[in-house]
């Protein structure tokens, strides 16, 4: 681990000015507990203007209490957090005006038309009128709605919708775009192109991007991103050097005999091979040269070789020792999605 | 202050673009009030014959007919909160730079625009029952319609505020609202009941609106002469509420309910 939660703790004290200009949102020790269950344990963290930031984490890890925190929607019950330099407890107001929200279920009105609902959140926000029609059309054609707007929102696609829910997260121009698991419960093809949209908007509107998600490769998108289990951050990097982090190359093998080969591994190397699924495998140093004085030396029968860079699932596991995408968390993934059809 | 008065329309606003999306719901709730008139009309009408003051009984039953409507359509303003919630556009509500008293004010204000067409609706049928209607009436039944509507809407919210499911909310509603709307008066003369009914009639508020309505409609039709207290006013303590006194009671009451739920609606998780 390069960098942990400390390299960017906010002092405690006053003195913490300094950090904050230039962070559009600055979290200092942020908890928020439910009854008996400690959701979010105590976060910090600061997002730079024009930052995709993510916060990476399993179901249940704690994210969108973060992300309900930052938004006003619930209160910390300790900690603080600035964003676009308000706080969130007591400039609640000034806050909302400055972020735009895409929650993990649609919240749109599904008998207006999409139109309509961008017209609402339009004047629910004060967006004067004449900025109104121009931004509305720009960020429906942006969306590819344009020729849809008239239609009532039941009958879009669930990435339609998606669509028509980032156009109006940016309408009234915010500073800072949460996305709560933006493509939860869409296919891979739908999901791939929401991140096109999400990319190309943030180029063109340069407006600081905080999402949170379960997904390893939605994560890759992010300039830096917060991993968090039972509600801490348990590392904060870029997405790359949290993969260095891991330290080195991932080999799997197989072997006639798994566990001799384990052994071996550990005793020669000293490495720290770890078995599953019938296959061993172990982080090491420059793989690829590695791999070539093993299958000439290594005593027990190999099967299979195999050398990969790292993914944000190793750093994970690595982390926590576990993989994030469980199937307890599927399961959940699964049920959610199904309760989401039924609704529309 | 902006952020309420910007609230209110923009809610409002969109309570109306919701209504007039769905015709069923126009139809609906202008249905049942439309069944009691009839069948109990027909029903009753000859078989009660000539009440006190000369009044017969489709007369009588007419202005309370109206107001049950205006308690209906208000009272929607409460289901339209917890369908938002179980469809989590509450959720771009809550989160918009909107107080929540413009957002309670707004829902009630809808409901109180929907509410006071659908009883204008009803007008029309006053020709047909005997009942004169001059533009004076209607003068003073806007506003009286109202602040009935701005109540009772504050009930439906207040209610509302607490609900996550649309079952729930309608148990609810049958629980409190079916005996309120009963006892209110409409089909019958509080004062002329067996005294325990008449207690529960007399702490059910939506009589003084109901009998608000009624003394605007036929307090006119009605000669002076005879004992119309048996059917206008309220008799508490003794002492028979006035018009004003009605409405007195359903401000107050209206106040406190809009208050509390604007209270509830505030409150952050």
């Amino acid at each position: 681990m390069s960098a942990t939660v400390d390299a960017w703790r906010v002092p405690a004290g006053g003195e913490s000015a300094q950090e904050v200009r230039g962070s559009v949102v600055v979290a200092s020790e942020l908890a928020r507990r439910f009854g008996e269950v400690d959701a979010v344990r105590g976060v910090s963290f600061q997002i730079s203007e024009g930052e995709v930031f993510g916060f990476l984490g399993p179901n249940g890890a704690g994210k969108t209490t973060t992300i309900g925190m930052l938004c006003t929607l619930l209160r910390p019950t300790s900690g603080s957090a600035l964003v676009a330099g308000h706080d969130v407890v007591r400039e609640r107001l000034a806050v909302r005006r400055s972020i735009g929200l895409v929650f993990q279920d649609p919240t749109l009105d599904q008998y207006l038309s999409g139109e309509e609902n961008l017209r609402f959140h339009a004047y629910a926000y004060g967006v004067p009128k004449r900025e109104r029609e121009q931004r509305m059309r720009a960020l429906l054609e942006l969306m590819e709605l344009w020729e849809r707007r008239k239609d009532p929102v039941r009958d879009y696609s669930g990435g339609m919708k998606r669509r028509l829910e980032l156009a109006r997260g940016l309408l009234h121009r915010p500073r800072v775009l949460f996305l709560d698991e933006p493509t939860l419960g869409l296919d891979p093809q739908t999901r791939n192109r929401i991140w096109e949209y999400v990319l190309e908007l943030r180029r063109r509107e340069g407006v600081t991007i905080f999402l949170t998600t379960h997904y390893m490769d939605e994560a890759e998108h992010c300039d830096r991103l917060a991993v968090i289990d039972h509600g801490e951050i348990v590392a904060l990097d870029t997405p790359e050097a949290l993969k260095d982090s891991v330290g080195g190359d991932v080999v799997t093998l197989r072997a006639e005999d798994n566990a001799a080969a384990a052994e071996e591994l550990e005793r020669r190397y000293g490495l720290s091979p770890q078995p599953a699924n019938g296959t061993v495998s172990f982080t090491v140093a420059h793989g690829e040269e590695f791999l070539p004085g093993l299958v000439r030396e290594f005593p027990v029968p190999l099967l299979a070789v195999g050398v990969r860079r790292p993914t944000l699932d190793d750093v994970f596991l690595e982390l926590t020792g576990r993989a994030i995408r469980d199937e307890h968390a599927d399961e959940l993934a699964q049920l959610r999605r199904m309760a989401r059809m039924r609704g529309r | 202050m902006e952020v309420v008065v910007r609230g209110a329309w923009v809610i409002a606003y969109r309570e109306l673009l919701r209504y007039v999306r769905e015709r069923a719901r126009v139809i609906s709730s202008l249905a049942m009030p439309l069944v009691f008139l009839v069948i109990f009309g027909a029903g009753l009408n000859r078989s009660m014959g000539r009440l006190t003051g000369g009044v017969d009984y489709l007369q009588f039953m007419y202005p309370g007919i109206i107001a049950m409507t205006v308690f209906m359509s208000s009272l929607m303003s409460g289901l339209s909160v917890v369908w938002d919630r179980e469809f989590g556009f509450l959720k771009e509500v809550l989160v918009a730079p909107l107080s929540p008293a413009g957002i309670v004010f707004g829902k009630a204000l809808g409901a109180a625009t929907i509410a006071l067409g659908q009883a204008l609706i009803l007008l029309l049928l006053a020709p047909f029952i005997g009942v004169h209607v001059s533009v004076m009436l209607v003068l003073e039944l806007v506003p009286l319609l109202l602040v009935i509507s701005f109540a009772l809407s504050g009930l439906g919210l207040l209610i509302a505020s607490r609900m996550h499911s649309q079952q729930s909310f309608q148990l609810v509603m049958q629980i409190v609202i079916f005996p309120l709307t009963f006892l209110a008066g409409i089909f019958f003369a509080v004062n002329n009941v067996p005294t325990w009914m008449a207690v529960v009639s007399k702490l059910d508020p939506l009589t003084y609106g109901v009998d608000a309505i009624r003394r605007l409609f036929l307090e006119g039709q009605v000669p002076a002469t005879g004992t119309p207290n048996q059917l206008f006013g309220v008799e508490v303590l003794g002492h028979t509420t006035h018009a004003f006194e009605d409405i007195l009671v359903v401000v107050l009451l209206g106040a406190l309910l809009l208050g509390a739920a604007a209270v509830t609606f505030g409150r952050q998780e």
